[in-house]
């Protein structure tokens, strides 16, 4: 299955991309998705619970199960205000 | 009424928006960037939103502080893209029959926004360095080992 990933802020720097269509096995998890991240850049593997996922605009657990089509954000601790 | 805008917050506007003839007060909360930040000088600052998601979270905080207060409008407007120190970041404007709804819902709105709505801001301060807001304890080793900012 394919999704739209999408990353902001800090992570964007870190994995060094915006906005990608990343192909996943069927029944990945948000956490694949921090897998993939980790590959790019190794430092995602110790943020990882400071970074919360989000699906088709809502928050969701990194346990969440993805579907094909989703978009898929990476939300780094938010700071707007 | 949420927008986010790129451009000055027209602060009239977010009050002209909620206010009714039945309207006994307005409350608006205006939040302005800090020329410091953790000690520092800030010289420069920058918004990103997630557009979509924090239009719709945005919404839905709107929709939950209706449903808890009896209210008359409101007006949520963020900034994002260059903000210069001084400026309106974020408007929220709330009017009720009465000042005690208008207040709390107020500090609700902006206590909210601040903990969910996918929004980021990156400072940038005088000696150089380019932090995106909070990130600097948790990312502090990324930070250190070069790989940004």
């Amino acid at each position: 299955m394919r999704i739209k990933l999408k990353l902001f802020s800090i992570a964007r720097d870190l994995a060094g991309f915006g906005e990608e269509v990343v192909e996943l096995p069927p029944n990945s998890t948000a956490d694949a998705v921090m897998n993939i991240l980790a590959e790019r850049n190794a430092e995602f593997r110790k943020w990882k619970t400071s970074l919360r996922f989000a699906v088709n605009y809502e928050y969701v657990s990194h346990s969440h199960q993805l579907r094909d089509g989703d978009e898929v954000a990476v939300i780094p601790p938010v700071s707007g205000g | 009424m949420v927008k986010i805008v790129d451009n000055e917050i027209d602060i009239a506007e977010a009050l002209e928006q909620v206010v009714t003839p039945e309207t006994g007060g307005m409350n608006i909360f205006v939040g302005t960037t800090r020329n410091h930040s953790g000690g520092r000088k800030v010289i420069g600052l920058e918004y990103e939103a997630y557009e979509p998601m924090a239009t719709a979270m945005m919404q839905e905080l709107e929709d939950l502080a209706r449903s808890r207060w009896r209210l008359h409008g409101v007006s949520i407007i963020h900034r994002v893209g260059s903000v210069e120190v001084g400026e309106a970041s974020v408007v929220i404007a709330v009017s009720a029959a009465h000042r005690k709804e208008a207040f709390e819902a107020c500090r609700f709105l902006i206590d909210e926004l601040k903990k969910t709505v996918p929004i980021w801001k990156r400072e940038f301060f005088a000696d150089g360095t380019v932090e995106w807001s909070g990130t600097s304890q948790t990312f502090s080793a990324t930070t250190s080992s070069g790989r940004i900012g």
